[in-house]
């Protein structure tokens, strides 16, 4: 257990800036996503963390202690690569005994260490296999077991799952955050994937060009969102960013009503909308539409995404405007120039 | 129907070309084994034996020619360029292989260039170091004029090698606890076995045949190894000891043949990555 923290923690290479002065701190035994676009400078912080790259500039960390200049081998911090990177000239048991040989633990407890994180991952049966024999989700056990044998202070995660297949992909989400709750271990973890991160982590971290947007819980990164990046980048349909008296109103598809059904509540949009095309996706609708009449004038009308949380077919049809509300209190309203959010918080801060 | 007449086609396309690969390696077999008397007769077929065969010219090659000492003097200038190429090659690859950004390709690529020069041009300059040295006329002359074309090719070859091991590995070693050096001894350079091996027998072969630096720079004939002694021990004036001379080449040939046989597919991925990497 530790509390990883960072200072002003900068990294470029030549002029192109990857890490653009970050300043964050776990909490001690969390699971701490971090998330952003590729080339958001996620990538090159876990490796600063990890001490395979050298920071520019700014501090790092590990309960109060630097660890700049610290080699990686004495970090205690463990990695999970996106290939897991298994050791292909050795069998699975070598591969899981490798940190603990490298570290020179006597081999009695080496077993001990070994049975039991091949218990709890049961690969049991796997040990004497070559890594080149194992599928992914067989491989990626291999690798969490290669990092937990030897309890490091630090879990990083490098989008372990992004090379599963999407049938297992869930099912090995579940069993990761069970595998923390066992271990207690901090950890992050970087995905550029928000399902990964929404499902999984305790808080997120929201990193763009290199700078961090947000860090909050996911429903706080959900419905607070702090800027209109990650009101963009969050969701799946995202907030739908539209302009109103020189402001930027962020909305939820699932927050649109129709103005018959609207509940009495105080209204922050009135708009209509002429659906395009609607879209079944099982147990909700998209509908997605123009806006024609309710937001500032603009060149070309914007475009919206709204969600009707029922499998039974809509009454609308595509061709027709509708008078659509959303309240006061599903809005979140932004700054046009600086992208900041300006109304106030709606989850209360954990 | 087309393809009922493509497959004898095929195999006599490849019993075709096995004969002509292999043809002269026999020719030089039976030859060992003839008497001088059916050698030389017009008329004598060439692939059977109209006498009966000897052991004699064998024998002469071994006992009454300086071959032994020339075999064991490519044996030992074999045995140390290989070392010496290994211990510089397998290192110098490894790191232009981690170099990230262009260097690490353009100095591989370079490297490369340098073998392209043919010793031929490079002989005068190097036997005046070779003389300054006091190292002309001993085998050390050619233990140390040879890397300098094994070391590019090998350091090439290798690179290809090192790049497919994914940096990942020597990363996932270093968080494990090694050193740097550890994380390339007990993770990377396993991998690369095959390439060490393609290496070792490539800087062999070459040791065994390179003529130009080894007829320039020893003279004597105690220091000569096989490609400039066999020539001038078996050939006088324009006395040819053909019998003689195909035993001195073919022994050498054999096993060399065998291990290039062996290494093939490694010699080849060689290649291959190493010339993917360079692109």
């Amino acid at each position: 257990m530790a509390i990883l923290t960072t200072r002003a923690l900068k990294k470029h290479y030549g002029r192109i800036i990857a890490v653009d002065g970050v300043d964050m701190e776990t909490r001690d035994g969390e699971l701490l996503a971090v998330l952003g676009p590729s080339g958001s400078g996620k990538t090159t912080l876990m490796r600063m963390v990890a001490g395979l790259e050298e920071p520019s500039a700014g501090e790092l960390f590990i309960d109060g202690r630097s660890i700049v200049g610290v080699p990686p081998r004495s970090r205690n911090i463990a990695m999970v690569f996106q290939n897991y990177a298994l050791y292909p000239n050795m069998t699975v048991r070598d591969n899981i005994l490798f940190p603990l040989r490298a570290r020179k633990m006597p081999p009695d407890e080496q077993r001990r260490q070994l049975d039991w994180v091949a218990g709890i991952l049961e690969i049991t049966d796997l040990l004497d296999r070559r890594p080149t024999r194992l599928s992914g989700g067989q491989s990626q056990r291999v690798a969490l077991a290669r990092a937990m044998v030897r309890t490091p202070d630090l879990f990083l995660f490098d989008e372990p799952l992004s090379s599963l297949d999407a049938q297992i992909r869930s099912q090995a989400r579940g069993e990761l955050r069970e595998l923390h709750d066992r271990t207690g271990i901090t950890t992050l973890y970087v995905t550029h994937d928000q399902t990964e991160a929404l499902g999984l982590a305790d808080r997120i971290m929201v990193m763009e060009k290199g700078t961090v947007h947000q860090i909050g819980t996911p429903q706080q990164l959900y419905y607070d969102p702090a800027d209109t990046f990650v009101a963009g980048f969050i969701g799946d349909p995202p907030m739908n960013l539209l302009p109103l008296d020189g402001r930027i109103i962020g909305v939820r598809p699932e927050h649109f009503h129709l103005a018959a059904e609207a509940p009495n509540d105080e209204i922050a949009l009135a708009l209509d909308i002429e659906v395009e095309h609607l879209e079944f996706l099982g147990a909700e609708w998209l509908i997605y539409g123009v806006v024609r009449r309710g937001v500032t004038e603009q060149r070309r009308p914007p475009r919206v995404i709204g969600r009707l949380r029922q499998a039974a077919m809509p009454t609308l049809a595509t061709g027709e405007t509708h008078h659509f509300v959303v309240t006061r209190r599903d809005a979140c309203v932004f700054d046009p120039e600086t992208g900041q959010r300006l109304s106030q918080a709606k989850v209360a801060v954990a | 129907m087309r393809t009922a007449a493509r497959k004898p086609l095929f195999y006599a396309a490849i019993v075709l070309l096995v004969l002509f690969t292999t043809l002269p390696v026999l020719y030089a077999v039976i030859t060992i084994f003839k008497r001088e008397s059916e050698l030389y007769r017009f008329g004598s077929n060439p692939f059977l034996y109209e006498t009966s065969p000897t052991l004699d010219h064998l024998i002469y090659l071994f006992t009454d020619t300086a071959f032994p000492t020339f075999a064991m003097n490519s044996l030992i200038i074999g045995l140390l360029v290989v070392a010496i190429t290994v211990a510089l090659a397998v290192p110098a690859a490894y790191a232009l292989a981690r170099l990230t950004g262009h260097w690490g390709e353009r100095s591989g690529m370079a490297i490369f260039l340098v073998y392209l020069i043919p010793p031929t041009l490079l002989f005068i300059p190097l036997f005046r170091i070779v003389v300054a040295l006091g190292l002309a006329n001993t085998i050390w002359s050619l233990v140390l004029v040879l890397p300098t074309i094994t070391i590019p090719f090998c350091t090439w070859l290798l690179l290809g090698f090192f790049r497919s091991v994914p940096p990942q590995l020597d990363e996932a070693a270093l968080l494990d606890g090694c050193t740097r050096l550890q994380a390339f001894w007990k993770v990377v350079l396993p991998q690369a076995l095959p390439g060490i091996g393609a290496c070792i027998v490539f800087a062999f072969s070459l040791s065994l045949s390179n003529y130009i630096y080894a007829v320039t720079f020893v003279s004597e004939s105690a220091a000569r190894n096989i490609s400039a002694g066999v020539p001038t021990e078996l050939i006088r004036g324009d006395v040819y000891f053909w019998p003689s001379l195909m035993a001195a080449t073919t022994v050498v040939a054999i096993p060399l043949g065998i291990a290039y046989g062996l290494l093939f597919d490694y010699l080849v991925r060689g290649f291959q990555s190493a010339g993917a990497g360079g692109e």
